[in-house]
């Protein structure tokens, strides 16, 4: 077995096929020189912390060794030969594979403009977070461009650490994309109550950048000048590979409901492909979410194996700022109406139905995790296609746990 | 062997709930299970340092509120990923209608 990709997604897989009682060999290949590690520590704990950030390893060398997982970091594959069932590596040296997975991710999504250089940067990967840590501190301007998690997140560190902060998002609101306005609102508050600017409904006309400073000016004619530019405007699937080789893509690398792309040799999970989603029929979607690209590893990790699984979870994420968490089960925009429960301390859920009363997303912000419990029932509920009474919905007196039973 | 330590009244917690119990510097997590019985661990995930009193109870399994994290409570036992290590277990009684743990030094 041949893992492209040693992300959150890749390794998990790895650690599945064991799992499942797979006893061949399995290479993890992946380009990073780092271990496997998780990268939604990075736009939070990493870089709060006063000292540079720390990395959180998913597995060390001795787990990798114990469970005979051949981890080739700091290695890309160039290319798939479909015909021969081998996978060539950089160094020229070729690996042959019964079953392979594309676990390759994705990469933020570029400006598309001139003028960026050493002072203007994406967050992805651990080196990224160690240069923009670098710059964070007492009084340092910093201008992050777009307004969705990964951008708010830092800009929250950012604050955290005396940072001046501007936010550029071209939208009307912040966190367009799969958040609630009710719930978007709550963070914009949140950032504006620490400090921070948020400009909303302007773009970018342009981006200089001479190693310095960052001079941006907005279509509305407005300068911004920063220390450090933070380009995050959402990623794009690493595809080349899967698209040299001749497989169908579509938003990312297509593959059904068990994972599978074009070639039945071949499979593709996490944030580089994109598959249909069961429990709202089937709708082709492509997430970027760390708790799907886990079930996806070990899902494909099953299937390459021949399970022949389909893909039946709810898709699930949630993003810390400041002392607030954010959850959502499901797809908001599923919805045609919400029910909201109020649950003490400023925390609420909007419970987003369709108009024929299925349960089809849960929403939630506030302090702390005092949302999770009451978002992973309707996690569940939602998976059951369930049409819960509305008035049990809203009131906390009627426990949610009870309608699960029902 | 140190002390049995008061945490709480059994009427406390629901049936298939969790809850808080703070004593001396330490926090711990005490569980009723769905077959009315009690258990103790470590209050915090083993993944990040994260309250699992907010996180839901299913069957024997503590789920984490953070990410989703699972544990059998009755053992300890991690359970899924993200989390690879166990958590510690403690020792219950009920007496009287109220919950005692004991200590590990
Ligand atoms: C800063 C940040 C914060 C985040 N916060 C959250 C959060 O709060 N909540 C949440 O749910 N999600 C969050 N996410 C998203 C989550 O981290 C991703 O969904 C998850 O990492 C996807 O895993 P993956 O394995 O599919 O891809 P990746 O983690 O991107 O891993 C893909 C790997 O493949 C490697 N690769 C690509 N092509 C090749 C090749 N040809 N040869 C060898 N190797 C290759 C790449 O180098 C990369 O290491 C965050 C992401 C970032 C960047
Ligand atoms: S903190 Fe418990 S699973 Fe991450």
């Amino acid at each position: 077995m041949v893992i492209v990709g040693a992300g959150e997604c890749g390794t998990r897989a790895a650690f599945a096929l064991r799992e499942a009682g797979y006893d061949g060999t399995i290479a993890l290949v992946g380009s990073e020189a780092h271990p496997p590690y998780e990268r939604p520590p990075l736009s939070k704990e990493a870089m709060t912390g006063e000292q540079a950030p720390s990395i959180k390893t998913i597995a060390d060398a001795a787990r990798l060794a114990e469970h005979r997982i051949d981890l080739r970091n700091s290695t890309t594959v160039l290319s798939i030969d479909r015909a021969n069932r081998s996978v060539r590596l950089a160094d020229g040296s070729d690996l042959a594979y019964d079953k392979l997975l594309l676990a390759t991710g994705a990469l933020p999504r570029k400006l598309p403009l001139q003028g960026m250089g050493g002072r203007s940067v994406c967050l992805r990967t651990f080196d990224d977070a160690l240069l923009i840590r670098r710059h964070l501190r007492q009084g340092v301007r910093i201008a992050i461009v777009g307004g969705g998690f990964i951008g708010l997140e830092l800009a929250a560190s950012a604050r955290k650490l005396g940072a001046d902060v501007t936010v550029i998002e071209a939208q009307p609101r912040i966190l367009m994309r799969g958040v609630p306005e009710e719930i978007a609102a709550v963070v914009h508050q949140a950032h504006v109550a620490e400090g921070v600017e948020i400009v909303c409904g302007d773009g970018i006309a342009s981006m200089e950048d001479d190693g310095e400073t960052v001079r941006i000016v907005l279509s509305s004619g407005r300068t911004v000048v920063a220390d450090l530019a933070i380009v995050g405007i959402g990623a794009v699937p690493v595809t080349a590979l899967a698209e040299t080789a001749g497989l169908a893509l579509n938003n990312g690398i297509s593959v059904d409901a068990r994972l599978r792309t074009s070639d039945p040799h071949v499979f593709a999970a996490g944030d580089c492909c994109s598959f249909p989603l069961a429990v709202y029929g089937d709708r082709r979607v492509r997430l970027e979410a760390w708790r799907s690209a886990q079930e996806h590893g070990a899902l494909a990790a099953r299937n390459m194996l021949g399970a022949e699984e389909a893909h039946a979870t709810v898709p699930w994420f949630w993003s810390d700022q400041y002392g607030l968490t954010l959850q959502i089960a499901g797809l908001p925009d599923e919805g045609d109406r919400t029910i909201r429960r109020d649950l003490g301390d400023g925390a609420f859920i909007l419970f987003h139905l369709k108009d024929d009363g299925r349960l089809v997303a849960a929403s939630g912000i506030g302090p702390d995790n005092a949302v999770a419990r009451d978002v992973r029932l309707a996690e569940m509920l939602i998976a059951r296609s369930a049409r819960p009474d509305l008035a049990a919905l809203a009131s906390t007196a009627v426990k949610l746990k009870s309608l699960l039973a029902a | 062997m140190s002390d049995w330590i008061e945490a709480c009244a059994a009427d406390d917690i629901d049936e298939e709930d969790v809850l808080r119990f703070d004593h001396a510097g330490r926090t711990f997590a005490i569980y009723r299970s769905p077959e009315d019985e009690f258990f103790a661990t470590d209050g915090l995930c083993t993944h990040e340092q994260i309250h699992l009193s907010q996180g839901l109870v299913m069957g024997d399994i503590i789920e984490c509120p953070k990410h989703n994290g699972r544990f059998n409570y009755k053992t300890g036992a991690a359970r899924g990923a993200p989390v690879c290590v166990n958590l510690r277990t403690y020792p219950v009684k009920v007496d009287d209608g109220k919950v005692f743990i004991r200590m590990a030094d």
